[in-house]
């Protein structure tokens, strides 16, 4: 089992997310985080002083999914969250050791 | 003896004389007493009317996403403060001048002029700013159903224009002497003069805006867009419903008037009436009763009781309150999912349609004319022909003037900047800075 992370623009979470459903994902992660990388900040004006913004909005998602799914997984996220600017994000693949389902205490892929 | 005699007549003669002057006197001071009392009750009802400003700003911003709050705010205050300028400078005059052929002022301009037409008992100066947190109300009402992704240049040259040419002549047909006075139409504070027509200009800008960025899907049906602190918005609407408190019995321009404590009543009731009656219908239609509709029912009741509120008994009050509760649960419906017009904060059912229904309702429930009370139908025709002419009037303007900024300097933003928020884009700031977690997936 791997888990998959990725870092997507916020506007790319519907399309990523009906992109993954359809492919048979049903579970995910989704959090709202803050970020930097090559896409450099803003700039504001407050009462006539400019400041810097570094860290954009960004969202990410959690998927953990048997070993054979991952290439069509990344796939799919990459199909979906891609604009072709800089800012679309990266995608992280973790080994899993072990899956547990809360309620029924199954464990491995059947848990996932 | 016999001057004494002579004496007391002479007496009581020079006594009366003084007494008539003093009677007379006291006339004149009793007079201006009342004249003193009226001009304080119209100023602290136009300071009432002037805060309904903080209740729009509230409404608005509570009932949209917190990516734009900023640009609410500037609207909101803009629609103030230009407008305050363009009513004192052009407006005013156009609503209250002397009439020409009963459609406009022509008088007046930067009221450099003493209105005597007008016959006024309190100053010039107490109408002028009374009426002018009247037109201000008017214009804010579309910046609701523009809201989130207009341009704001567009907007504020629109308010301009609103506050300048498009109410004042409305104002005029219907409170300055034109023809729907000669009329004899009833809108006492203005559920068409200020609401209609801020609901129809709304109509027809939020038409030609087109909805937010993933406010209807591909196949049509609408997605919510959830209002960001729904908290605000009920501030914003106790703020309104106090407002009113001016709004109505401040339109008797006289706080000598005893009508004044009946029309605080009505617009109570009325506002009441609203809230609980759409409470019920979406309770039955949804399941659950709905916050945030709840609060435009109280809206929608006090906007529909504006036109009647000293003209129909505290019954007739509740009556078209309930009515305004209905009304608009059903309109916000029909104009979401049947017309497919975004409108945030439900402007146009709120402001236009039950603007026209409390309106139309005067005809009937007038205590004196009304259908129901046995005074036939001419009054009632007279509402409909005053609904429907403002209804025209505003619609074709405000379409003239829309697709006028529309073809030349756009009326809407483009979409990285909607999906980014109108504070950044517009205003290169964000009112809720520090919040990292304000940007909703949508």
């Amino acid at each position: 089992m791997k888990k998959i992370e990725c870092i997507i623009r916020p506007t790319k979470l519907d399309e990523v997310n009906s992109a993954l459903s359809e492919y048979g994902i049903q579970g995910m992660t989704v959090t709202q985080v803050m970020g930097c990388g090559l896409q450099k900040g803003r700039r504001e004006v407050y009462r006539g002083t400019t400041y810097d913004i570094h860290l954009l909005p960004k969202i990410k998602i959690e998927i953990v999914a048997p070993d054979k799914c991952v290439d069509d997984i990344i796939k799919i996220i990459r199909d979906n969250a891609r604009s072709g600017e800089i800012g679309d994000g990266k995608i992280f693949v973790y080994p899993i050791e072990n899956a547990i389902r809360i309620r029924t205490g199954e464990q491995g892929e059947t848990a996932i | 003896m016999k001057k004494k005699i002579i004496a007391l007549p002479l007496l009581l003669m020079a006594g009366l004389m003084p007494c008539s002057l003093l009677l007379a006197a006291e006339e004149t001071a009793v007079s201006e007493i009342i004249a003193s009392i009226d001009t304080v009750w119209v100023l602290i009802a136009a300071f009432l009317v002037f805060f309904m400003q903080a209740g729009f700003a509230m409404v608005e911003a509570g009932f949209t996403r917190a990516k734009n709050a900023g640009n609410i705010i500037m609207k909101n205050l803009m629609d103030f403060s230009a407008g305050s300028l363009v009513y004192w400078m052009i407006g005013f005059a156009i609503m209250f001048g002397t009439d020409r052929a009963g459609l406009f002022g022509t008088t007046g301009f930067m009221v450099t002029d003493s209105f005597e037409h007008l016959e006024l008992s309190i100053p010039i100066w107490a109408f002028l700013i009374f009426q002018t947190v009247f037109a201000a109300t008017a214009a804010t009402i579309v910046s609701g159903a523009m809201a989130e992704r207009t341009k704001f240049t567009s907007y504020l040259i629109y308010s301009i224009i609103i506050t300048a040419i498009i109410y004042p002549v409305v104002g005029h047909w219907i409170w300055g002497g034109g023809w729907l006075t000669e009329k004899g139409m009833i809108d006492f504070a203005g559920s068409t003069v200020v609401h209609s027509v801020g609901g129809w200009a709304a109509l027809i800008g939020a038409y030609l805006l087109g909805p937010r960025i993933g406010k209807y899907n591909k196949d049509g049906k609408p997605n919510a867009i959830p209002g960001h602190n729904i908290t605000l918005g009920a501030l914003g609407v106790f703020i309104l419903w106090f407002g009113w408190f001016g709004f109505n019995p401040g339109s008797t321009l006289s706080g000598a008037d005893p009508d004044i404590a009946l029309i605080a009543v009505t617009t109570n009731l009325a506002a009441a009436a609203g809230a609980f009656a759409t409470m019920i219908i979406s309770w039955i239609k949804y399941k659950k009763p709905d916050v945030s509709l709840t609060l435009n029912g109280a809206l929608a009741g006090l906007v529909a009781i504006t036109a009647g509120c000293a003209s129909v008994s505290a019954t007739g009050a509740v009556i078209i309150g309930l009515g305004a509760g209905v009304v608009v649960v059903f309109s916000v419906e029909i104009i979401d999912k049947a017309l497919k017009i975004d409108d945030p904060v439900g402007a146009i059912s709120v402001h236009g349609v039950c603007g026209a229904y409390g309106t139309a309702a005067v005809g009937l429930l007038a205590v004196d004319g009304g259908l129901f009370y046995g005074g036939g139908s001419s009054l009632l025709v007279t509402q409909l022909t005053g609904i429907a002419s403002v209804f025209v009037w505003t619609s074709l303007t405000a379409f003239i003037l829309f697709n006028v900024i529309k073809a030349t300097i756009g009326l809407r933003v483009n979409s990285e900047e909607e999906v980014i928020g109108l504070d950044i884009g517009e205003h290169g700031m964000e009112a809720y800075s520090g919040f990292a977690m304000k940007i909703p997936v949508v």
